[in-house]
């Protein structure tokens, strides 16, 4: 798809993106860049990629008309359940399809970052499936915190790697993974589970979870009569489910995309994620995009009771997306997004993933008419933060 | 004539050491500079540090996870280097990530590394494309080098590229590894290069990463102009008790 809000030839979205890494990962990304359209638009590999995606995953996943919120908030309210995919969120869409991609290529050994170990889970999964080697890094501090979804990777047989540099959380694992690549040039593939890194990763992140927004749209127009929502809501950490609930509406200007960034404990509280509110511009995992750095140009440790939204950077297309005011930032604190995540489960019956409850929080933000259809994608389910339920709760 | 080239021009079996500044102490970033031109390292990679260092293994990592500890940062080291060029006559060079210096501004950077005499800089995150587009022409105003990274994998004519449109030396990466993961050559690296060697670029080149020792170091002045340790010095560094005397005697157990 062309479109003034994806990629250039160049590999900018705008003034952001871009490949800003060392020669050592040249070859590789090169090699990347030149092949990844030709390979994932064959029709061989579209054949296969929809078949585990169906046969697998289990799309189409539902896009549910939320009764009981949408009585509350006074609006339509639809929620597309990447929740309901295997592994229990949407990150499966791209693991999939960048294992795939990584078999076109010859390669033998996957290696991914993780943070709340979401992506770690579903790239371990791909890689059972495949019969692939898979090492995950995943900060040390996130495997003392994440300790099921650690046990789930080991299971699926992937080696978790702890990554005991910075501040040892996602940042410093992906940090680990591009280390590791550049060390592993010629057998190993890097299965980046978020919109960010170097071009062309942004994109193909894009284009695998882009299924999210074409269902949408068909669901959508079964529903209703058009294929047209009001507003697609999505959280934001790197990006990738609002990447793919966001992608096939980008030209459809009549169709306004809402971004939900973790704000923490409050914007100015020095412990937030953030970045669209509080970054500025910078390089960050190979790309140019905003971030939260020091007037030094040191990379900010954030802070998110989410541990698949605390990322200091962004990806560059939703960069690109600010800039252009194509999409509205909104951001929710740890407490509202709690709130939202009990509301949500009381009224509907589902418990979201804490990340997914950021999104929630623009219902009370924004101001939706009667007559509106708004769309929210619930982007994984709510297993793995039980024990955050828990203590927050008191159950 | 710049520093760089006249050092070329006038010596062979060039030993270059890396370090991070404000290592292993704040204010030691010049003293260490200093002690090394009077033990005989005849070039010096300061390091900026960075939070993210993706290309530098756990040594470089810690040294300047230490160094920003302390309260090192790129305004602090061009503070650090304000007198420099009145205390040492070897020839300068800073290595660090993109994004402390975008932060800085890349002009500014420039200005101030010529107002101070720095000779030349790395930035491995720099894509040489956008260099030559936009960059190119503020660090040549300003009399500053660009060095650029190759690898075994780098192809043959982008090696030429480069060499083409820098002055001051190539920097080899002498394997597909971050800083101080890989000891010992290997035939295939001394093929690799052999073959740049035969390639006969105009500028002169140094073999970086993996090297650490009198064995590597000799070997590698057989196929370019000589090597740059980084990691094995960090090292020493960390354990240092009296900075002046053991540099000394690690910079001669290196080149005697």
């Amino acid at each position: 798809m062309s479109s003034k809000y994806n990629v250039d030839e160049k590999g900018m979205y705008g003034q952001f993106g871009g490949a800003y890494i060392p020669e050592m990962l040249q070859p590789n990304i090169d090699k990347l860049k030149s092949v990844y359209l030709d390979v994932i638009n064959t029709p061989e590999f579209s054949k296969k990629y929809v078949k585990l995606l169906k046969d697998y995953v289990g799309r189409p996943t539902p896009l549910y008309y939320a009764e009981r919120l949408s009585e509350k908030y006074k609006t339509n309210v639809y929620l597309k359940r990447e929740d309901l995919n295997h592994t229990g969120a949407h990150k499966i869409n791209n693991s999939l399809g960048q294992i795939l991609l990584a078999q076109e290529l010859g390669k033998t050994r996957i290696i991914a970052e993780t943070g709340a170990g979401q992506h770690g889970v579903a790239t371990a999964t791909a890689c059972a499936l495949m019969g692939m080697d898979c090492v995950i890094y995943m900060g040390a501090l996130d495997i003392e915190r994440q300790a099921p979804n650690v046990a789930r990777m080991k299971m699926l047989g992937a080696k978790v790697v702890a990554a005991e540099s910075g501040n040892q959380t996602l940042k410093d694992a992906t940090n680990e993974a591009l280390r590791d690549w550049i060390c592993n040039p010629e057998d190993t593939f890097y299965i980046i589970g978020s919109v960010v890194g170097p071009h062309p990763y942004p994109d193909i992140v894009a284009r695998f979870q882009s299924v999210i927004s074409e269902e949408t749209k068909t669901q959508l127009k079964e529903k209703t009569g058009s294929e047209y929502p009001d507003y697609v809501v999505a959280c934001v950490g790197g990006g990738s489910n609002a990447s793919g609930s966001f992608y096939n509406f980008l030209d459809d200007e009549q169709v306004k995309l809402v971004a939900v960034e973790a704000s923490g404990l409050g914007i100015d509280s020095g412990e937030t994620a953030a970045t669209i509110a509080l970054g500025d511009i910078g390089i960050i995992h190979g790309s140019k995009t905003f971030l939260i750095q020091d007037d030094d140009g040191q990379i900010i440790e954030p802070y998110s009771i989410s541990a698949g939204l605390d990322y200091p950077g962004i990806g560059p297309q939703h960069a690109h997306l600010k800039d252009t005011d194509r999409a509205i930032f909104l951001d929710a604190t740890d407490q509202e997004a709690l709130d939202m995540a009990l509301e949500v489960t009381r009224l509907e019956g589902i418990i979201p993933a804490m990340e997914s409850a950021h999104a929630f929080v623009a219902l009370n933000k924004m101001e939706f008419k009667p007559e509106d259809t708004v769309v929210i994608t619930l982007s994984g389910r709510g297993d793995k933060d039980m024990s955050t339920y828990m203590d927050r709760f008191s159950l | 004539m710049s520093r760089i080239k006249e050092l070329f021009q006038n010596k062979k079996d060039i030993l270059s050491i890396y370090y991070s500044a404000g290592y292993p102490n704040l204010n030691d970033t010049v003293p260490i500079l200093e002690a090394l031109e009077e033990s005989g390292a005849d070039i010096v990679e300061i390091g900026i540090p960075f939070s993210d260092p993706l290309a530098d293994g756990p040594t470089i990592q810690k040294s300047g996870e230490k160094a920003l500890e302390n309260g090192m940062s790129l305004k602090v080291l061009f503070e650090q280097l304000a007198n420099v060029r009145s205390k040492v006559k070897m020839p300068i060079v800073l290595m660090g990530y993109l994004n402390t210096v975008h932060k800085y501004g890349m002009e500014a950077f420039a200005k101030k590394c010529n107002e101070v005499g720095v000779d030349g800089v790395i930035l491995p995150d720099l894509p040489f494309q956008e260099y030559l587009d936009v960059y190119k022409p503020t660090f040549d105003a300003n009399g500053v080098s660009n060095i650029f990274l190759i690898t075994p994998q780098t192809p043959e004519e982008r090696i030429k590229l480069i060499d083409a449109n820098t002055n001051g030396f190539i920097y080899m990466v002498s394997s597909a590894s971050v800083t101080g993961a890989k000891k010992g050559l290997s035939d295939e690296q001394l093929a690799y290069f052999e073959r740049v060697k035969s390639l006969g670029l105009q500028n002169p080149s140094l073999i970086g990463f993996g090297i650490s020792d009198k064995e590597s170091f000799e070997t590698t002045c057989k196929y370019a102009e000589g090597a740059i340790i980084g990691s094995g010095f960090v090292k020493m560094l960390g354990e240092v008790s009296d900075l002046k005397k053991d540099i000394n005697t690690y910079i001669k157990s290196i080149k005697a």
